[in-house]
């Protein structure tokens, strides 16, 4: 086997070791510990992008990597496809401009943080990766344990309660997780993804019911993890409580729930499903035009801008939630190209957020209590700081990066949330027969567009009070460029999703032509060759 | 009969579980999600067949009639189910513990209504 091969499992392995390596190091060592991670995630980002390359092959089949050489069925394994390569380069990219951020201070706000950052991306890799059901669970709950951690980091009461609310939400949504799989391994007698596919439409009618309620409860862990309304009311305090550059990684990790939806919903519950065709696909585009609704009121209602953030994480989720109880490949198209510019652009205004709130209330400034709380030494911190080259003209760039973020949020021409916006609504106002456009069809269509209408809105309110007219008492934040450059590099990331809209669309295209026909997945899967051990090649 | 058992088995411990998880002190919330997890293990552990007296491992001597052994799939899976669940847990009752220092009140609000 080459060693081409194993880059498979590298995004897994990868921060794994990195992270059990920074934990021999102590908090003292930080400029080490920075170091380390930035190298590694940047490596990450160079697999990611060597994988995507690998994976856009016209006419390839999925790359799979028998864990423990143990063939389809019967072991674990780890699949390389279009969507799954596309969520590592995501992930790589906001990690990247999440952890240059923190360098700034955040990294030195609590115990670990870099510790905890590389198994969250280990986490997040993994979920991507897998093509079992159990293995999905077991990265999720890698990646929501070193959460509940960043969650944390920086201390504090309000994080703590917030915190507090996150984990036992998710702990109760791991449990119907579990209850899911093994409802559905005690249907189907099998785990692995492909062959879920292969058995599900053979299912006896006697079982169907209990196959079907499995699948329920297991699309209800997912949904609470993707922030579906009603079980969206922990996530806009738990988003906007935690420290900046960790909220900005958790705007991945609501997709990792849509991420899951989107994988098993076309593959066990597709066209080939027999009995059990598109079951819940009503109630996801149902579900999702509520939380559209629910996420738009919400935008309109914030005053604090991290809320709004929050808020429009639940808009997010919701189309594109909607989007795939829609089941059509051109929809989903669009909705993969959303997914990813929406994710850039939120991850990027939970930065800006955060260094705009600076010039709103300096007096509150709650990293400097956890810096004592912590027992750091002041002085040394001023010194630090001195040492980063700051911003010049830090208000006008600051408000041209939050009108980039408006106009992408609410989808205007012309960036790249507006091209994610058209592709989603065309296609959905050409599915279904015979040109005649369905009632559900227009009611995404009315949703989303007065979403974007709102989100508008919102921006322009809170842009108005804090760049038009901000208070006279208000000052001028210190911003150092460490903290603005991951900023500019996640917007001009949506600048280049835009000019090359048309190789980025191709790509999510044939990603969704694959994920709506999956015999090619299953097909690659089930017949993945073992590898054979050196001791039987010698013999030979 | 011993269908029946589990199967009230598994309804008490997660009846109770949500009860408790839906009071408003932290104790009973972490009280109440160690039973829901009980009551999960169990429920996975019987999705592989009930069947008592028959090994999950095979012997591996000369042909082997799958029919006299029970699935061992399940089993490994509750193994790795207590494992995660035990963690969780423990950091939990971290956070409720730090949650109690800061705000002074084991509600989960962290302040009496």
């Amino acid at each position: 086997m080459q060693l081409a091969n194993h880059l498979d499992i590298a995004p897994i392995i990868l921060p794994l070791v990195t992270g059990a390596f920074l934990l021999l190091f102590d908090e003292r060592r930080h400029t080490f510990k920075s170091l380390v991670n930035v190298a590694s995630t940047l490596g990450l980002l160079v697999i990611a992008w060597l994988l995507v390359a690998q994976a856009d092959v016209e006419g390839s089949v999925a790359s799979v990597y028998l864990l423990g050489n143990w063939a389809a069925p019967f072991g674990i394994v780890l699949v390389v496809d279009r969507l799954s390569a596309l969520m590592l380069l995501l992930t790589a990219l906001l990690a990247n401009a999440a952890l240059v951020f923190s360098l700034a201070r955040w990294h030195k706000g609590g115990q670990h943080f870099h510790s905890l950052f590389q198994f969250l991306l280990m986490g997040l890799n993994g979920a991507f990766l897998t093509g079992d059901l159990f293995n999905l669970f077991v990265f999720f709950e890698v990646l929501l344990a070193a959460s509940y951690g960043l969650m944390l980091h920086g201390s504090g009461a309000t994080r703590v309660r917030f915190g507090m609310h996150y984990i036992v939400v998710n702990l109760g949504a791991s449990m119907l997780f579990l209850i899911g799989v093994s409802l559905i391994y005690g249907v189907t007698g099998t785990l692995n993804m492909a062959d879920l596919a292969v058995r599900i439409p053979a299912v006896a009618a006697q079982d169907r019911a209990l196959l079907e309620a499995g699948t329920a409860i297991l699309g209800i862990a997912f949904l609470t993890k993707a922030g579906m309304w009603p079980l969206c009311f922990w996530l806009p305090g738990a988003y906007s409580a935690a420290a900046a550059p960790v909220a900005a990684m958790f705007s991945i990790m609501t997709k990792v729930g849509v991420y899951a939806v989107l994988r098993l919903s076309p593959l066990l519950l597709g066209a080939r499903a027999g009995d059990s065709a598109s079951f819940g696909d009503i109630g996801l585009l149902t579900a999702g035009l509520v939380t559209m609704a629910f996420g738009t009121i919400g935008v309109l209602a914030s005053q604090a801008m991290a809320r709004l953030a929050s808020y429009s994480v639940l808009v997010s989720s919701g189309t594109l939630l909607a989007a795939v109880g829609m089941a059509d490949a051109g929809v989903t198209a669009g909705a993969l190209f959303y997914l990813v510019s929406s994710t850039l652009t939120i991850g990027a205004l939970f930065l800006l957020v955060e260094l705009v709130d600076r010039s709103q209330d300096p007096a509150a400034n709650i990293l400097a209590v956890t810096m004592e709380a912590y027992g750091d030494d002041p002085e040394e911190e001023e010194v630090v700081e001195e040492v980063g080259v700051t911003l010049p003209a830090t208000l006008a760039i600051l408000g041209l990066c939050f009108v980039l973020c408006g106009l992408l949020l609410s989808g205007m021409p012309p960036l790249s949330g507006f091209i994610g916006k058209f592709a989603l609504l065309s296609a959905a106002l050409s599915t279904g027969d015979d040109n005649a456009i369905s009632g559900m069809a227009w009611a995404f269509f009315a949703v989303l567009i007065i979403s974007g209408l709102f989100a508008m809105v919102a921006m322009l309110r809170v842009g108005i009070r804090t760049f038009w007219a901000p208070p006279i008492e208000g000052v001028v934040p210190r911003v150092l460029i460490v903290e603005f450059a991951p900023i500019a590099l996640l917007l001009a990331l949506c600048v280049v999703m835009t000019i090359n809209a048309g190789p980025v669309m191709a790509y999510v295209d044939a990603t969704s032509q694959s994920l709506h026909a999956p015999d090619a997945y299953i097909e690659g899967v089930l017949s993945a060759r073992q590898v054979p051990s050196p001791k039987m090649e010698a013999g030979q | 009969m011993t269908e029946l058992t589990l199967s009230l088995g598994i309804g008490v411990l997660v009846g109770s579980g949500v009860w408790l998880l839906l009071r408003p002190r932290t104790y009973q919330v972490i009280v109440g999600l160690s039973l829901i997890a009980y009551g999960v293990n169990l429920f996975i552990f019987s999705m592989g067949r009930l069947r008592s007296g028959v090994p999950p491992v095979l012997d591996g001597s000369g042909i082997v009639d799958p029919a006299a052994y029970t699935d061992p799939v399940p089993q490994a899976l509750v193994l790795t189910a207590i494992v995660i669940g035990f963690a969780t847990t423990a950091l939990f009752l971290v956070v409720l513990l730090v949650a109690r220092g800061l705000t002074g009140s084991d509600h989960v609000d962290g302040r009496e209504p």
